[in-house]
This record gives C-alpha cells, structure tokens and sequence, in this order.
C-alpha cells in the first residue's frame, strides 16, 4: 500500500505536553500544577443561559460568522476594555476557541514560503499552524533577563525581506510575561517600518495583575494590521464551550470566515448564547476569578522565593516560571524526576519552545489548599537536590 | 485590602495569619492589625464553624417561624426582636417586608422543643398575632457552603 500520510503533517513534533502527559496518566494519585485552564467553573448565570437556549430549541447552526448579537456585544466589550472599535458585521468572526482563530489567520494570510515570526516560549500550536499554512516559522527567543518581553531589537535581528507577520502572544502562556504599553509602542515602530501584520493572541487579556491589559491594536496605525484574538476560555472559566474570536481588517475577516464557512460552519450554538450573557453581565465575575488568582500567584511567589527558586515576577495569565538551572539538569529530567519522587506533575519549559530549557511552568490556577500541599513537594525536592549536590 | 480581607476571611476564618498577609501583598503586622480594627469596629463578629449535624449522632430540629406582631410606638420592632432573640435556641431573627414581620430561625434537639418554644414562649407574647412554623427537612447549601460532597477536580492532569 502507498503512504497514506501527508508528509508534511508527519514531519510536525509532538506536542512536548503529550509525552509528559502519558507519563503522567500512568501515575497513581500524582497532583499536578500543570493545568493550563481555569479550576472554577463557568459562573453558573452563563450556564444556565446556555441551557435556557436548548430549552428554547437553539439548536441549529448560526449564521457562518457567528450570532450577529454575539459580535455585537464582542464589538461593545472590546470599546469598553480596550477602547478599539470595530464593525460588527464585517471584522469579527466566531470561531472554535482562540485556537481556531489562529488557524485560519495563518491559513488565511500566509503564500508559501512567508515567514511567520513565533516568539517563544509560547504556547504550542502557533508554529505547528505556521507550517500547516505552508509559511516558515521562524523563532524568536525570548529571555528571561528582559521578563519574557519581546523587544524591538529582537524583532528588528528576526525579521527578513520575507517576513510578513509577527505572533503577539501576550500575556503570554507558559512564563506570564505581558507587554505594556510602553514595550509594545517599542516593537510598534519596527513593525511599521517593516511593513509586518500582527497576530496578536490576547486570550489570557483579563489575567493581568499590574497594568490592565493593553492590546497593540490600540497604537496608531496598528489596528489596520492586527489580527486581534481572544476567546471566553480562560476569562470566563469557559474552556469546555470553545468559543474564542478574531477581530481585524475586513479584508482578512472576510477570507478567514471563507476558510471557516467550509471547515467549521459555525462555532456551537449554545455556546455563543453563554457568551451573550457573559459578556453582558460577565464582568464582576472575572473581577472575582481575577482576584482570586492573584492571591495564588503571590502565594506561589512567595513560596517559590522561600525555596530560593529563582523567578522573575509574572503579572499576566496564570503561569510562573520558575529558573532550575542550579540543578544542573534539563527541564525535562527535573520534571520527570519530580514526578517519580514526590508525584508532583509540572510542564517542562521546553514544552514551549527549545529556550524553555531550564525553566518549569507552573500554573495557579489551582486553589490555596491544592497550591499549599503541591509546594510543600516542591520545596522538600529543591531542599534534596541541592544536598545531594553538596 | 480591607474588602478583600474580608471576602477571604468569611470563607476560611482560619487561615493562617501569615499566608493572609501574603495573598493580600501586604504586612503580616498590617493584617494583624486591619483584622484587630474589623474586630473592635464590630464588622467581624464572631468566627464560626460551618458543621453538617446530619452527618453525626447528634439529633437537631431547625425550624423556620414567620411571626407577624403588632409593632411598638416609637420602637417598630426592636423591642420585639430584642425580645425574642435572647432565647438561646434562637440562632436568627430577622425583620422582613411582605406577609409577614419577624422571621425566626430556630434550632432545638427535638421536635417537642420547638413546638414548646412556639407555643408556650413565642405566641405567649402579647404582641405576637400569629406564628406559621416550618420544619426544615434538608438543608442543601447553607453560608454559601454546598453541604454535599466536595467536587473533585476533574481537570485533565497536564495540558497546554
């Protein structure tokens, strides 16, 4: 028989997260820190409107872009966070989470052989969708001098005649980095000069615990080139729904929903009318979940100073990221071996990217008393590696 | 801080001192001293356990009253409820609009107790008009707290 497969498709890695994740499913009662969503559940009034539209018999498809109310009340939520304005009709597509929105910006903007510049650590599935696009992915490494920023001379050392969008992913998943406004207005120049668009992931955008969050779509000039994603996910503890959405140029909507009318149809119905209601009456709840993880995250940076991990503080999503290289191992062995000898699961860094190395995501999106006995293994296998270093 | 020591304090009253101080980012000397200040300013008035007595031995009948009274010249109801709330098996009087003046929250050990209490204390007062008493069979949540079992986490143990 001949080859069923694409080679293209076959010469994709893995995910890092998978291999780690089969080991980790085979350990008896391991706790971990290594969710990357929310551990509250959606706010039950959201529930119970999309439960309220089964009721109703809500159960056909929506129009291909979404229900006209739901990009209606996403064009008045992004007015009031972020003060950007766009046409409900003609720059917002509904889609299958954030992750599909990436898919189609990339499939809907990248020719063969366009560089797609990926600043990494960075979540996982942007370089996959790059070459699937049929683009070249070219990484940018961040480090953890600047706090996982991006900064202007990175960009400008990356970018090539062939370079045609750069991924913004901020705040970012797995080190919890976030650009201000001052950073982005930084990279902004180089991105005009260049002529780049921008796909900017903004799903983790009401998790910020310094200033609030600033979309690059906000700068002058910046908004006819952004690709702007968020989704309900991790803002509304609504992963299971997947429901994400781009907002951009009408010119670009317009071929991603092209893409997504014969892929997809449309983004689940009931769905989309939950996330009616959590955008009307949503906000006090991410004001509540928001506080809520910044108590954890001092709690988990608090801890992570006792044991005398080195960390720089992170003030967006849920994630530390946390420095092992005293230990002398890569991220990989340390995770393994603190799985095996305290069955405490956490994400290698390198998961995310070859310059994770060296570096573990922890998530806090765990409550105190989960938070307390997972530290506790923590700190007791950082006491026993550095005395067996000695 | 001092909404969101609150907050965190009336769902878990015995947190430690110590990690209060550092999930608020302040002092622990500044908790410490907020949670003296909430305490003599009677905002926080007591600190109480939240026990699901069905899960023990010990037998307890709560009752809920609706009691209508004919309110006092110049005191409304405070006379009455000041009255009435000095009775230990008391555990809440509250002032209400609609049908009805006064609702009575009341635990006893058996049910003669309660009907005791109705009959020979309560309607005994001569301001009471009428009481309507409800036996509380089950109680499913209370102070917010969901009295069945604790959920599990149900997360996926890794993903991205």
């Amino acid at each position: 028989m001949r080859n069923p497969l694409a080679d293209k498709v076959v010469e994709i890695k893995p995910s890092g997260i998978r291999k780690f994740f089969d080991i980790v499913s085979e350990m008896k009662d391991a706790i971990s820190l290594g969710v990357g969503e929310p551990d509250f559940d959606t706010p039950w009034h959201i529930r119970d409107e999309g439960i309220y539209s089964l009721e109703k018999g809500k159960t056909h498809y929506t129009s291909n872009a979404g229900l006209v109310e739901l990009r209606q009340e996403i064009c008045n939520y992004l007015q009031r966070k972020q003060g950007i304005t766009y046409h409900p009709i003609k720059e917002v597509l509904i889609t299958v989470g954030g992750s599909e929105a990436i898919d189609m910006g990339l499939r809907a903007m990248c020719n063969p052989g366009d560089e797609v510049l990926i600043p990494q650590p960075s979540y996982v599935s942007y370089e996959p969708c790059a070459v699937l696009a049929g683009a070249a992915p070219v990484i940018i490494n961040l480090k953890a001098e600047n706090e996982f920023r991006l900064t202007a001379q990175e960009l400008e050392e990356a970018i090539t005649d062939r370079t045609k969008i750069l991924i913004l992913p901020f705040p970012n998943n797995p080190t919890g980095a976030i650009m201000e406004r001052k950073d982005l207005e930084a990279i902004a120049e180089v991105i005009l000069k260049h002529d780049l668009y921008v796909m900017s992931d903004e799903i983790y955008s009401e998790l910020t615990y310094k200033e609030k969050h600033v979309s690059i779509a906000e700068l002058p000039g910046m908004q006819e080139r952004t690709i702007l994603i968020n989704g309900f996910s991790k803002a509304y503890a609504m992963t299971g729904w997947r429901l994400g959405y781009a907002c951009g140029p009408e010119e670009i909507i317009t071929q991603m929903t092209k893409i997504h009318q014969f892929a997809i149809m449309c983004a689940p119905t009931t769905s989309q009318y939950a996330a009616v209601e959590a955008l009307k009456n949503g906000d006090v709840d991410v004001d509540e979940m928001r506080t809520a993880y910044n108590q954890r995250r001092r709690y988990l940076m608090n801890a992570l100073r006792e044991m005398g991990l080195e960390c720089f503080e992170p003030y967006g999503a849920f994630y530390v990221f946390p420095c092992i290289k005293e230990f002398g191992m890569t991220s990989d062995v340390f995770a393994e071996k603190l799985l095996a000898e305290e069955k405490l699961a956490v994400v290698p860094g390198t998961a995310f990217g070859d310059c994770g190395e060296g570096f573990l995501r922890i998530s806090y999106a765990y409550s105190l008393e989960q938070l307390r006995e997972a530290l506790k293994r923590l700190g007791r296998f950082v006491e026993k590696l550095r005395k067996e270093k000695q | 801080m001092r909404d969101e020591l609150l907050t965190i304090i009336e769902k878990n009253s015995r947190i430690d001192l110590k990690e209060l101080a550092v999930i608020l980012g302040v002092e622990e000397i500044d908790a410490v001293n907020e949670l003296e200040a909430l305490e003599n300013e009677g905002i926080i008035c007591g600190y109480h356990t939240m026990i699901d007595w069905e899960k023990t031995d010990i037998e307890k009948v709560s009752a809920l009253i609706e009691v209508r009274v004919t309110p006092q010249r110049g005191q409304g109801f405070d006379n009455m409820a000041e009255r009435i709330q000095k009775y230990p098996e008391v555990q809440s009087v509250y002032l209400m609009s609609g049908g009805y003046d006064l609702m009575i929250i009341l635990e006893g050990k058996t049910l003669r107790e309660v009907s005791s209490f109705v009959s020979n204390k309560l309607s005994a007062l001569d301001t009471v008009l009428s009481t309507a008493t409800h036996f509380i069979l089950k109680k499913y949540k209370d102070h917010g707290t969901v009295l069945s079992r604790k959920k599990e986490d149900e997360r996926e143990m890794i993903t991205p």
